[in-house]
């Protein structure tokens, strides 16, 4: 077997190529609505407003999360189960932490009298509904497909030791992350 | 050696189980009737699906296309057979002025979207990269069949929208915004327009599910020695075609999603300052239709590639086989498409040189468009330089091949015309323009498609079509598709704009009216010879002349190295190597070198 590794060259796994493909894919739906965003701003009629300083946290907490899912892919491979068990569900736990986060951020908006929709609604401010909402049902995808693992994990009966799933929900995690600090990024210095 | 490095080593040893399969020989496992042809996983009956649905399809959208064409040609007679089968949409017999916009945008949307995406790629990137790079399945049989069944799942969307009270979309296939986005604009914009929406959506999930297994598979599953360099053009034109769809797919999504929010919760990304009769004026300010414009083009354009890239490469492949020559120019052919896959990136704009775009933006956006003439220049070169003292197999798949060069002949020159954005200024939304993509997308990418069927249908199904009804279908469809839409070019040269109901109220097209009645009387012909290959397609299934020699063409590709009928896994026994490219054609005295076929001592340089 291992004169056959030497003489091929490495393959990575079809199905972590194919999620590479499809954060490539994703990247794509984002570059379109920034680009629209970046459109529409330099028309008239753009409303100017703070972003919800409840945002910060947010970032801050996917950040954490990130943490948490790097070193659960770590326990998981230590094979320390219990570690990992812990680990990947604080990554959950930390995934609706930051959706309900944005939430919030959506409400101190209309508290502010930014209407988000409807007729009074400004499109920048529909804009930052649209986009961020989005990511937000990105990040709900990481939280089912942790969800999926574990449960999965539970019900079967074979111990396997294959690192595949918890590779792959650990890179869709971390681009969730950057993909949320670009936006941030975007909102406050560069849109 | 540490615990993570001997998992790695693990992990690496699946991979090269499931890249080769070696020890797996073909699948025997128990298949009902649910799972071999309804929820099947099984990439050749994924592709047998994806074909039949959009046959299905394309006659429903070929038949709008005639009942539309009747109010064209005979606008001032009633047909009272039309309300027996139409209803209120054709009250005493004559087809309404929304009832002809519904068809009219159904017919659109249909064509481009369910029958020459899902139904050209969906079946052939299915059917052929598994069989032509030497692999037992997709690299993902499962969202294979989601693919599939999101498809599916779309068109019933799609078929509902027609028999809602209010009628199907009728804006148009490309569904701009103001019209698209308010209910109150037009019977068809309420709930027709919200199931156009989720059909579309749909589809787009369909695609996006596809594209990625097919780059995947190309990239991860060849078979040993199958490098890129050696994969049959087929498959490069369709690793692209994936490429484009998984790359503008998602921004078409991302314009979707924010119509849906103009539509439905009052935002105003589209729309502003409008005032509607009966309903007065709108609160919306602010928004920009052209916004939509650009999202939607941004898909619009490369859609135009990802329909033709899987016909021009099944074009290259087939010139070749029944050429019995070498493809000419096999990295030109390759880095032509790369070309192609790029500038379709950077052309989008092309289509709204009359929005008020900056003239200068437009200049480059001209300049782009006519670099396209390049690559496709060298694609013509390279298929007539393959013809070039062939000894043709005049097959049906090989007329239907030479009759795509034709038409993408035709059809590209005039794209030069249209690619000018000062040409444009007279020729945008007339029948020239009608003209330009029906020939050089619809009908040449449905010649591709004619072209694959004929030709991969004994690897489908085991059994020949026939051959004499192949040649009437070719002859009267490439006759029919010219006298169809070449008098179009003269009726736009003189101004007839498109997508109007009824020409004989303007003095200047009333001279159009015999031609237009022709046109119509040959769309009606060459529909019925459609049919004629659908019965020679579905009868042949049944009936057809068995297949004896499992690679009737003499080709060299791997897929006619499986069993006639192959089961789930394609090999018996272990995949075949792959010793040299796939056009050894005419080679050192033989008439043809499969790619299995190790490299002989004596052989010539290749």
């Amino acid at each position: 077997m291992t004169s056959v590794q030497a003489n091929e060259p490495q393959r990575i796994h079809p199905q972590k190529f194919t999620l590479w493909v499809a954060m490539g894919s994703i990247v794509m739906m984002f570059a379109g609505l920034t680009s629209a965003y970046i459109v529409k701003k330099n028309q008239s009629t753009w409303l100017e407003f703070e972003l919800p300083l409840v945002f910060w946290y947010s970032t801050g907490v996917i950040l954490l999360s990130s943490i948490t899912v790097h070193l659960a892919q770590k326990s998981f491979k230590a094979r320390e189960m219990g570690r990992y068990r812990s680990l990947i569900t604080a990554t959950a736990i930390l995934g609706v932490l930051f959706m309900a986060l944005q939430v919030i951020g959506f409400l101190n908006l209309e508290s502010r009298n930014i209407a988000l929709v409807g007729s009074k609604s400004n499109s920048a401010a529909s804009f930052l509904l649209v986009i961020t909402g989005l990511h937000m049902a990105h990040v709900l995808g990481g939280v089912i497909a942790i969800l999926v693992i574990v449960i999965r994990a539970y019900i079967s009966r074979v111990k396997h030791y294959s690192s595949l799933s918890i590779d792959m929900v650990s890179t869709y995690w971390h681009f969730v992350d950057i993909l949320w600090i670009y936006l941030f990024i975007f909102y406050n210095w560069i849109g | 050696m540490s615990n993570e490095a001997v998992l790695h080593a693990h992990a690496t040893t699946e991979v090269h189980h499931d890249a080769h399969g070696d020890h797996h020989g073909e699948h025997h496992h128990h298949e009902t009737f649910i799972t071999k042809y309804v929820f099947s996983q099984d990439h050749k009956m994924i592709a047998k699906q994806f074909l039949i649905t959009g046959m299905v399809w394309a006659v429903l959208g070929g038949l709008m296309s005639v009942l539309f064409r009747l109010q064209l040609g005979y606008p001032d007679s009633t047909f009272p057979w039309l309300e027996d089968i139409l209803g209120k949409w054709a009250a005493g017999g004559k087809i309404t002025p929304e009832a002809y916009y519904a068809l009219v945008t159904t017919h659109g949307t249909v064509l481009v979207f369910f029958v020459l995406t899902a139904g050209l790629s969906g079946t052939f990137a299915n059917f052929l990269i598994p069989l032509q790079v030497g692999a037992r399945d997709m690299a993902s049989p499962f969202m294979n069949m989601l693919s599939y069944w999101f498809f599916f799942a779309a068109g019933i969307v799609m078929l509902s929208s027609l028999f809602v009270e209010t009628g199907p979309f009728s804006g148009g296939w490309t569904a701009y915004p103001p019209l698209s986005a308010l209910g109150d604009a037009s019977p068809g914009s309420k709930t027709g327009m919200d199931l156009w929406l989720i059909s579309m959506a749909l589809f787009v999930v369909s695609s996006l599910l596809g594209g990625l297994n097919y780059i995947a598979t190309v990239l991860n599953m060849r078979t040993k020695g199958m490098s890129m360099t050696r994969l049959p053009l087929t498959i490069w034109a369709l690793f692209f075609t994936a490429i484009l769809g998984v790359l503008s797919f998602p921004v078409l999504f991302s314009g979707f999603i924010l119509l849906i929010f103009d539509r439905n919760f009052g935002t105003s990304f589209y729309l502003s300052d409008i005032f509607i009769n009966g309903v007065g004026a709108l609160p919306n300010e602010g928004g920009s239709a052209i916004l939509y414009q650009h999202l939607f083009w941004f898909l619009g354009h490369p859609e135009v590639y990802i329909i033709l890239l899987p016909a021009m490469g099944m074009v290259s492949e087939i010139l070749s086989v029944n050429s019995r020559k070498p493809i000419f120019g096999y990295m030109a052919m390759v880095g032509s498409l790369f070309a192609i896959a790029i500038l379709a990136f950077l052309v989008w704009a092309h289509h709204m040189f009359v929005t008020g775009l900056n003239p200068f933006l437009g200049s480059i956006f001209v300049l782009l468009t006519l670099l396209i003439a390049v690559p496709s220049a060298i694609k013509v070169f390279n298929w007539l330089t393959t013809l070039w003292r062939g000894s043709i197999r005049f097959t049906p798949a090989m007329l239907f091949a030479i009759g795509f060069v034709s038409l993408f002949i035709s059809g590209g020159l005039t794209g030069i015309w249209l690619g000018n954005s000062a040409l444009d200024i007279h020729l945008h939304d007339t029948y020239f323009v009608v003209a330009h993509f029906h020939i050089v997308m619809g009908v040449a990418s449905m010649f591709g498609m004619f072209a694959g069927i004929y030709h991969w249908f004994p690897k489908m199904y085991g059994k020949q079509l026939n051959n004499t009804l192949g040649y009437i279908h070719f002859w009267a469809t490439i006759a029919g598709a010219y006298l169809i839409f070449w008098p179009m070019h003269y009726q736009g040269l003189a101004g007839m704009p498109r997508r109007y109901y009824d020409f004989s109220a303007w003095e200047s097209f009333n001279q159009f009216g015999d031609l237009n009645r022709f046109i119509s009387t040959v769309a009606m012909v060459v529909f019925a010879v459609q049919i004629l290959f659908l019965f020679n397609f579905f009868h042949s299934i049944f009936k057809g002349r068995k297949l004896t020699n499992p690679n009737p063409w003499e080709s060299n590709t791997l897929e006619w190295t499986t069993p006639i009928n192959p089961g789930h896994g394609n090999w018996v026994g272990e995949i075949p190597e792959v010793h040299r490219w796939a056009y050894d054609y005419a080679k050192d005295g033989k008439e043809f070198i499969p790619q299995t076929t190790p490299v002989g001592a004596d052989e010539s340089q290749h």
